[in-house]
């Protein structure tokens, strides 16, 4: 069962969330450099983190479906992409608007961590129109297993490609985490990070409830005699119930 | 107005960011309820089928009420 | 069958039918050529050097390697080779390493015909034996992780309906690191101030890469060939 403690999740996430953000507007120091829009970055980075997690989780699961051969494997990794891919979209608009606010342009290139973003970010989008057009469903969920674990392994690599490849002129907003963060902005960023993942969790474990409801539904109606529509072609694992 | 001359300049960019992020959930909380909707309806569908079964069949023994819950349950 | 033996059977198979009808590796190389002169008109000049030099000479190359990526499996899945391969009481990864070492051989003659006419056409300061000789070992190290990763995305994408769209789609973001790598790498070589000494760190970046990638393709190219 997917849905247990989800109340509680829901309740949880929240909470740290409004607590990082009230941290972060009223408690925070603000920044020399930037001033008050480097307050983006408690939204920003905890979502790209997170975002970024969730494709090496994708991959990670991907490798316990490869191994074990459960289906459910292969949903909870598809539903970790697909949130991560929509996070992203939210981590590329809002790195935009807090390039724009800093730097004055909607992209910056000598933003390593925006680029190697735009990268993953990218080739994830490749992960839903591959599943879909292949129709035979174990083949789908192999083929996607081996996309997630191999695109998993290209996250941190690309990473480390991106950010040799300019020399430290802007300032790395990342680098100022771990080392030169006071302590007014560590805590927002922490909490911003606990709740993004938080979320993430939450909204994960939605989605799989859901899924595994419907595959439910779907066996039921097969028991009643109902009429089942045929699967008809989806980017979504089945999870097949008896 | 007053509270617009009292805020600091970038404040527009920072307030969209949040607002993008906020927006995010609530598109997928709206499009989860489409789903939680759509699973009621459906629901809703199988009981009417259970029900013209019971009608048919005589109403339901314990035995087979017990076991599709067992054998659905992961 | 010992694996090597079947490598080798393997190998010689792609080789044979690519030696009988020429059709990849004359492609990539006209292409190659034809985009030299896409770029001339398009950049609008007639002699590039330096690290437009090398952006302009790997973009291509990566071009033309994803042409002939999408025809790597073209002729097993349409005849059947993909389920006859299966039968065959051999190691399924010997299937991956021979098509990586056949699409490795096949860059590098690609790579034979456009690099010098690479440095005829647009190059502007000229390729001496010590500048080639860099180039070539870039090249060599950017061929094994364009291969590698050609080999795995055309094996994923072979099976899906718009595969030579797909193709791209996924070896592109892949190669992206290959890219980087390569473009650092070769730009001093190609300045116009004479050819300057490779930076080590982009040699090993590719090397991390293509052992990266070359294991972990090893490890999971086994789960595309089931039925």
């Amino acid at each position: 069962m997917y849905g247990t403690r989800l109340r509680l999740l829901s309740l949880l996430t929240a909470a740290v969330l409004l607590a990082a953000f009230a941290l972060a507007a009223f408690t925070a120091p603000l920044d020399a450099d930037q001033g008050f829009s480097q307050k983006i970055f408690y939204v920003h980075v905890p979502m790209a983190i997170v975002a970024l997690g969730g494709f090496v989780f994708g991959g990670i699961m991907a490798v316990q479906h490869l191994r074990t051969r459960d289906p459910s494997y292969d949903l909870k990794s598809y539903v970790a992409i697909h949130l991560s891919v929509v996070l992203g979209v939210g981590v590329l608009i809002t790195g935009s608007i807090w390039a724009k606010a800093a730097w004055g342009v909607w992209f910056e290139w000598r933003e390593p961590t925006l680029v190697s973003f735009l990268i993953v970010f990218l080739l994830y989008c490749t992960y839903q129109p591959l599943r879909f057009s292949i129709e035979d469903p174990d083949r789908q969920a192999r083929y996607a297993s081996v996309f997630a674990i191999t695109a998993g392994a290209f996250v941190p690599l690309n990473f480390l490609a991106v950010r040799l490849a300019d020399p430290f002129i802007h300032p790395r907003i990342l680098n100022t985490t771990g080392g030169a963060l006071p302590i007014g902005m560590k805590v927002p960023f922490y909490l911003g990070l606990l709740g993004m993942a938080l979320l993430f969790t939450t909204l994960w474990k939605y989605e799989m409830t859901h899924k595994h409801a419907r595959a439910q539904l779907r066996s039921l109606r097969r028991k009643l005699g109902g009429e089942t529509p045929g699967p008809g072609r989806s980017a979504a694992p089945h999870l097949h119930t008896p | 107005m007053i509270l617009a001359a009292t805020l600091p300049d970038n404040a527009g960019y920072v307030a969209a960011a949040y607002l993008v992020f906020f927006a995010l959930v609530l598109i997928y909380l709206a499009i989860m309820a489409a789903k939680l909707a759509r699973l009621e309806r459906e629901l809703g569908e199988l009981n009417e089928l259970a029900d013209d079964l019971v009608e048919r069949r005589g109403p339901a023994q314990p035995d087979s009420v017990g076991a599709p819950r067992e054998e659905v349950a992961p | 069958m010992r694996s090597r033996d079947a490598v080798g059977a393997l190998l010689r198979k792609e080789l044979l039918l690519e030696r009988r009808v020429p059709q990849v590796i004359p492609g990539m190389a006209l292409f190659s050529i034809v985009t030299y002169v896409v770029f001339r008109f398009g950049l609008d000049r007639t002699s590039v050097e330096g690290s437009l030099a090398a952006g302009v000479l790997w973009v291509t190359l990566l071009f033309a390697a994803m042409l002939g990526a999408n025809r790597l499996y073209v002729t097993d899945h349409e005849e059947g080779g993909f389920d006859a391969f299966l039968l065959a009481p051999v190691d399924r990864t010997t299937l991956f390493v021979a098509k990586a070492l056949s699409f490795g051989l096949f860059l590098v003659l690609v790579e034979v015909v456009a690099v010098p006419a690479f440095a005829v056409l647009l190059l502007g300061p000229g390729l001496g034996l010590g500048e080639l000789w860099r180039l070539v070992a870039v090249l060599a190290l950017a061929d094994v992780g364009i291969a590698v990763i050609g080999t795995l995305v055309g094996a994923l994408a072979i099976q899906t309906r718009a595969r030579d769209l797909i193709l791209p789609l996924i070896a592109l973001p892949m190669l992206v690191p290959v890219i980087i790598s390569a473009a650092k790498a070769t730009a001093p070589v190609l300045a116009a101030s004479g050819g300057g000494a490779l930076p080590g760190r982009w040699i090993a970046v590719l090397g991390l890469y293509d052992l990266v990638f070359g294991l972990l393709a090893y490890a999971v190219f086994d789960f595309l060939l089931e039925d």
